[in-house]
Order: structure tokens, then C-alpha cells, then sequence
């Protein structure tokens, strides 16, 4: 490989971590905003930069819309004292952050978020398109535990401590139904004869007429729970629920490392919600019996798509922070309960059923 | 789901069990004084074996002030600012249960109006206080939203509270026999318009929370209390109440002209969470009712007790125009309202329980001995025992359940 190409997968790299992470900034003022929208509040409108925010009218809207809180939350996180107390396991606790927020930025490289026609050719916008993909995903996100863990084990006290067995615990209870769940999506998408695997891009093409969610209602509803729980949101906030366990794994954490902690939280929604689009929200494909081939070719269309896949990812995360200021907390061992006894069964009932409706279809 | 083997009720069984096949420990967890769910400054240390709480041991005494000494060092009016601070999400029903008791001490009516105010401001403050209960409870298990809906009436409702005492929760607006001033102008049209525009906003929470799924399933048969267990704990109010004993002191005891208001009082039948939660949601509505007959047959005359010469102080003008009312308002305002020697229990059905104040009197205006009887202090001390089996989550739903203020608790 040449040493240009090299570059140039670099920089493709660092764009769509940094495009995560911004995102994951803006995901936090979505929330404190559309919060604030739902419990009949302002939210942020103070913050202002000096120069922007004196532009007569622009400036105005953005300071009302709070677009420059993010900007002096992450300052805030970053000036702060950062305290490591006495009794802690070093080593972990500082691995505990990285490690939360490192499935996350790793997941998106095989996220395709958009298509390019060049010469007739549909390609993906993707950074890595592997055979493998939502393996890929499982295999890597599944990796997430490990910073609530860690962080609940390395920070020698009780809250955390609690915070992290049971957040291991949901997780490995929800891998299960969460991988179930979307096998009738690649068994759709691999029709006999066709070699796409576990690629995420051929299911995204595979929607061009029907969308997944239209076809497999249920397992994208079990697979949607599953994200909930993956990504500790409530109604599954185990591992903080901060009305019981104060603050949760993190609760020993300050500064930057909880910045880490909370703009992971974030990055996993968005980068669930980018999965659950491409899996059943037919990705960039504008309507539901409307495909993408029709956007012209080339950059623009380029654009058009992964726009179309944004705004759809967007409407995912409201929905993210709709749920959470909307519904109560279950208990931990309601948790478990429905995640081996209520969701593992019908996952595997999911299965069956679409496996049958499939060996008559293709038989 | 039938899932017995999930489910982690039987401690003391699977302790055993745990006990023979390996080595385990049970840990100590301080939850509180100052953590998110215990509402102030009350302490548990719990024992738990994994997530299940095998031992409750409440700690008081964070918020002591040593009211009741206080009051024998100070006249009776001068006590009512100390009885803000009991409860301090009703400090207009302690106001008025205060008074009453030393009315009593005092053997003093005071005229129909006066009373009608203070079953007025009695109920509005059960409603502000339930609001609070209830939207801190629904926090506790998780739903953030409520507990705006319900602050942002309950900001209503103390915006009325300032225009009628001038302060929003330091009211202080009893005195012994009468109240500080009477109603302002179109202050009874407002109250009737928030009432109006309050009752849709009851519903909403209802709607969100009743029915809610995980609401019940977090608040249904967890710290269930039986009626038995209610009586002899000592616990009163809406928790008695839950528990299917119809003990309400405004029914059974009335007092301030109650029982010319038709209101019903909800009682429980299981004594769990839930049924806690559904007597005060039914509360707010029947004292919701209560206001709106106040204020439809409030009569007209004197909002003091005008007979009650060496109790409350005459008014400004006869105070600048004749000797005696001079005399008489300087003695009021230096030595206190004169009361004879006794003894005196008073009971109110105030928001969290029966508020009771028991006073010993020498004579004079200062209380040889004055004792409080905070319904708060009396309904945790069921913590022990309802804890005990409990996962770490109930406990918390439990505490908002019993809906408590260490104001009180503590004195």
C-alpha cells in the first residue's frame, strides 16, 4: 500500500471519529434541550461565544438554541480538578473510561452511513466494509462492559461497585435476545444464491422496497429494547440509577474521565441508533418503497444519502431521550427476569417463525 | 411469569442454602445522610445480602434543632415561625395546627371565618405537600418528568401562598386567636382558577404514572404494611390510610368547622407502595373539592377572635385612639398571649399525619413544656421492619412512598 493511501485512510478514520464525537456533544444538548421541551422548561440559552453570538440574528438563535452549551460543558469537564481518591486500583481506573468509550468509536468504522453511484456502480460510505459487519459489531460492542466494570471494580467503594455488577450483568443478558433478533434480517437479506454474510451494506440494499421494521416489526422491537439495555438508558439505567446508587459506576469519577464516561453513553445511542437504521430503517434509502438509486450520481447524491441516514439516526436518538423522561426505572431483577424469561423466548420464537416463513418462501 | 427461581424474596432460605455451599458475606451500605432518595438528611445503614436488604437501621437526628426547648424560651406567637420548619413542605397546616392547640389550652373560638380560612389554607397546603410527595416519589423510581408537572403547580400555589402571607414558604401567618390579616382582594377568584386549571394537570400525572407499567411493577406489593402493623407502629395519614384503616382526624375529630365539608377520605386495601401512591393522588382531588366549597360558602365577619382580650392584640386604629387597647397590645406583644395553666394534646390531619403539639401551661404567655408529635418520626419507624427483604430499589421506592420531611422528624 502506498504511503498517500495510508494517509488518506487515516484522515478518513479521524473524520468519522471526530464526526461521532461531535455528535455525541450535540446528542448532550439534544437531551438537556428536548428534556427541557418535555418538562415544560427552557433548557441552555445562555451560553455565548464573544463574536458569534453577537451576529445580529444568527447569533441570537444559536445562543437561544444553546448551540454553544456544548462547547462550554466539554470546557467545563475538561478545566475541572481532576480527583483520583486514594483507594483506587489506578491502573483500571483510568483504563475504565477508555475502555467505555473505545467500542464505540471502533463499532462506527463498519457502520455504512451512506452510498455513492459512480458509473452505475452503487459503492457505501463506509470506512471499513467487511464480510462480517454486524459481527463485527457484536464482537466489539460487547467489549463496552468492560468500562462499567472496570470503573465499578477499580473505584473500591460500595455505589459503584453495585453500579458495575449489575450493568455486567444486564449486558450479558441482553446480548442474547440483541443478536437473535436481528438473525431473520440476514436471513431475508441472504437469499439463496446471494453471498452478502453478516454485510450490513447488502441488508441496507436488500430495503430498497421494504423496510425492515415494515417486514420484521418484532425483531425490531426486541432489538430496540436490546439497545436500550446495551446502552444503559433508562428504563434500564441499572448502572446509575442515580435515585438508588447515587451516581453508579461513575460515581468516584470527576473531570475529564467522567466526561469520557458521559460523551460514551451518548456515542453508543448514536452509534445504536446507526445500526438500527441501517437494520430496519432501510439506512439511506429515502421512503419505504422508494429506493436511494434515484438520487443522482456522484457527490451530490453522495451527500443526499448520508443525509437522509442522519436524519434518521437523529429521529432515533429524540426517541432515545423521549423514552428516558418519559418512562420509570424497572428494578434490577425485573431487568433480568425479562431479559431471560420475556425477551430471550420470544427472540428465539421471532427466529423460528421467520426461519419457516422463509423455508416456504425460498422452498 | 411464573419465576419462582428469579425471584430473591426467600432470604432467610437462600441464605442458608448460600451459607453451606460457600464462604459469603453480607455488606454494610450507608445510604445517606446526604444521598439523592432519603429527602433531607436521613440516614439507613442497611445490610444486604447482594441486592436484597436483610437489615434497616435508620439514623435521625441530622436536622435536630431542639424546637421544643426553643418554645419554652419564647411566647406562643413567637413559636409559630418554629413551626414553619416542622414540616416545611406545609408550613400553613402547622401554622393552623398550632394554633388550634393552644386555642384549645386556651378554650377559644374563634369566629366562622377565620375558620374557613385556615380549612382553606390547611388544604391547599396538603395539596402543595402532595405535590411534592408525589413528584419526589415518581423520581425515585426513575420518572424525571413527573416531578416537574408537579413542582411547576406547586409553584402556583406558593405564588398564592406569597400574596397571602407575604412569604412563599416561611409563612407564618397563624396567630393564637385568628390569623395575621385577612384575605386579599381577589385573592378566592385566583385560588378558584388554579384549582380549575390544576385538576387537568392531576389527571396528566395520573395518566402517566397509574397505569404505568413499570410504575406498578416497581410500587405494587413492595413495602406492604398491614393495618395491624400500621396501628401499632404509631403511623398516621395517607400511610395509615393505604393500610385500610379510615382514620382521618378531619372525620373523626373535626376540628376548624371540617365537618360542614363534604369530602370522602380513600383508604387502601393492600398497604403497599401503589396503594400509598393512589390515597394521595386521591387526596389532592378531595382537597381539591374541599377549597371549592370554602370558597363558595366562606362568610363575611372578623378573621380574629375580637372577644379574646389578652390573647390577640386589638387592631391599629383602637390601639392609637384608647389607653386600654394600648395597654392591652403592648402586654400581648411583650408577655404573650395570657393563657390559663393546663394541659393540652391537639391532633391535626396534616399532610404527612396527625401533627400533634401537646402544651403544659403554668399561666403567662410562655409554655412551661411544649412536646411535638412529627407524623414523619412516627411513620419511619416502620423502616425495619418493611425494609427487611426488600431489593436496594424498593428501599428507595419504599422512602418516597412514606413520603417524610426531617424537618419534622427531627424537630
Amino acid at each position: 500500500m502506498e504511503t498517500v493511501d495510508i494517509i488518506w485512510i487515516i484522515t478518513k478514520a479521524v473524520i468519522v471519529a471526530v464526526a461521532l464525537l461531535s455528535f455525541s456533544n450535540l446528542a448532550v444538548l439534544a437531551e438537556r434541550k428536548v428534556s427541557s421541551w418535555i418538562q415544560g422548561r427552557v433548557g441552555p440559552n445562555r451560553t455565548s461565544i464573544p463574536l458569534i453570538g453577537s451576529i445580529p440574528v444568527i447569533g441570537t438563535a444559536m445562543t437561544r438554541l444553546g448551540l454553544f452549551q456544548p462547547v462550554a460543558d466539554g470546557l467545563k469537564l475538561l478545566l475541572k480538578e481532576d480527583p483520583v481518591p486514594d483507594h483506587v486500583n489506578k491502573f483500571y481506573f483510568f483504563l475504565a473510561p477508555v475502555a467505555a468509550m473505545m467500542p464505540a468509536v471502533t463499532t462506527i468504522a463498519v457502520l455504512p452511513f451512506g452510498q455513492i453511484i459512480s458509473d452505475g456502480v452503487v459503492v457505501p460510505i463506509v470506512l471499513a466494509d467487511l464480510d462480517i459487519g454486524i459481527l463485527f459489531i457484536f464482537a466489539v460492542s460487547s467489549l463496552g462492559v468492560y468500562g462499567m466494570i472496570l470503573a465499578g471494580w477499580a473505584s473500591n467503594s460500595k455505589y459503584p461497585f453495585l453500579g458495575g455488577i449489575r450493568s455486567s450483568a444486564q449486558m450479558i443478558s441482553y446480548e442474547l435476545s440483541m443478536g437473535l433478533s436481528i438473525l431473520p434480517i440476514f436471513m431475508w437479506a441472504n437469499a439463496p444464491g446471494a453471498d452478502s454474510g453478516l454485510n450490513l451494506f447488502s441488508v441496507v440494499q436488500h430495503q430498497q422496497g421494504v423496510w425492515g421494521v415494515i417486514f420484521m416489526p418484532g425483531s425490531a422491537l426486541l432489538f430496540l429494547v436490546s439497545i436500550f439495555a446495551e446502552t444503559n438508558r433508562l428504563p434500564f439505567d441499572m448502572a446509575e440509577s442515580e435515585s438508588e446508587l447515587v451516581a453508579g459506576f461513575n460515581t468516584e469519577y470527576g473531570s475529564f474521565k467522567f466526561g469520557l464516561f458521559f460523551a460514551a453513553e451518548y456515542a453508543h445511542i448514536i452509534v445504536g441508533s446507526g445500526v438500527f437504521t441501517a437494520l430496519f430503517l432501510g439506512g439511506w434509502h429515502p421512503l419505504p418503497f422508494l429506493s436511494a438509486d434515484l438520487l443522482p450520481d456522484g457527490l451530490l447524491g453522495a451527500a443526499f444519502s448520508i443525509g437522509i441516514f442522519l436524519f434518521k439516526v437523529c429521529c432515533m436518538v429524540f426517541f432515545f431521550i423521549w423514552i428516558r423522561w418519559t418512562l420509570p426505572r424497572f428494578r434490577y431483577d425485573q431487568i433480568m427476569k425479562l431479559g431471560w424469561t420475556m425477551m430471550l423466548p420470544l427472540a428465539i420464537v421471532n427466529l423460528v417463525v421467520y426461519a419457516i416463513i422463509f423455508a416456504f418462501i425460498d422452498g | 411469569m411464573a419465576t419462582k427461581e428469579l425471584s430473591m424474596g426467600d432470604v432467610v432460605s437462600r441464605s442458608a442454602e448460600y451459607e453451606q455451599e460457600m464462604d459469603t458475606e453480607k455488606m454494610t451500605l450507608n445510604m445517606g445522610p446526604s444521598h439523592p432518595s432519603t429527602h433531607g438528611v436521613l440516614r439507613l445503614v442497611l445490610e444486604l445480602d447482594g441486592e436484597v436488604v436483610t437489615k434497616c437501621d435508620p439514623e435521625l437526628g441530622y436536622l435536630h434543632r431542639g424546637d421544643e426547648k426553643i418554645a419554652e424560651n419564647m411566647t406562643y406567637n413567637q413559636f409559630v415561625p418554629y413551626t414553619d420548619r416542622l414540616d416545611y413542605l406545609s408550613p400553613l397546616a402547622n401554622n393552623v395546627a398550632f394554633a388550634l392547640a393552644v386555642e384549645k389550652l386556651a378554650g377559644l373560638e374563634v369566629p366562622a371565618r377565620c375558620q374557613a380560612i385556615r380549612v382553606l389554607i390547611c388544604e391547599m397546603a396538603r395539596i402543595s405537600a402532595h405535590l411534592l410527595g408525589l413528584g419526589a416519589y415518581a423520581m425515585d423510581t426513575g420518572a424525571l418528568t413527573v416531578f416537574m408537572y408537579t413542582f411547576t403547580e406547586r409553584e402556583k400555589l406558593y405564588t398564592l401562598f406569597e400574596k397571602l402571607t407575604g412569604a412563599r414558604l416561611t409563612t407564618s401567618f397563624t396567630r393564637v386567636g385568628g390569623v395575621a390579616r385577612d384575605l386579599p382582594e381577589a385573592w378566592l377568584e385566583e385560588v378558584l382558577h388554579f384549582i380549575a386549571q390544576f385538576l387537568p394537570v392531576v389527571d396528566e400525572v395520573d395518566a402517566l404514572l397509574t397505569r404505568n407499567r413499570i410504575f406498578v411493577d416497581r410500587t405494587k406489593d413492595v413495602g406492604v404494611i398491614s393495618g395491624e402493623d400500621a396501628i401499632s407502629y404509631g403511623l398516621t395519614g395517607p400511610n395509615l390510610r393505604a393500610s385500610g384503616v379510615p382514620l382521618d382526624l378531619r372525620k373523626d375529630r373535626p376540628y376548624s368547622g371540617y365537618e360542614q365539608y363534604d369530602f370522602d377520605v380513600p383508604i387502601g386495601t393492600v398497604g403497599d407502595c401503589y396503594d400509598r401512591y393512589l390515597i394521595r393522588m386521591e387526596e389532592i382531588r378531595q382537597s381539591a373539592r374541599i377549597i371549592q366549597q370554602v370558597v363558595e360558602t366562606i362568610p363575611e365577619g372578623l378573621y380574629y377572635a375580637e372577644d379574646a382580650k389578652k390573647i390577640f392584640p386589638p387592631s391599629k386604629e383602637k390601639v392609637m385612639s384608647s389607653m386600654e387597647e394600648l395597654i392591652q397590645s403592648f402586654m400581648i406583644t411583650t408577655q404573650g398571649p395570657q393563657m390559663p395553666a393546663g394541659e393540652v394534646y391537639f391532633e391535626a390531619e396534616n399532610p404527612k399525619g396527625a401533627l400533634g403539639f401537646f402544651i403544659h401551661s403554668k399561666g403567662g404567655g410562655v409554655p412551661y413544656r411544649l412536646k411535638i408529635r412529627g407524623p414523619s418520626f412516627c411513620n419511619l419507624s416502620i423502616l425495619p421492619k418493611v425494609c427487611v427483604g426488600a431489593m436496594l430499589s424498593d428501599v428507595v421506592a419504599i422512602l418516597g412512598s412514606l413520603d417524610f420531611v426531617m424537618g419534622e422528624c427531627d424537630r
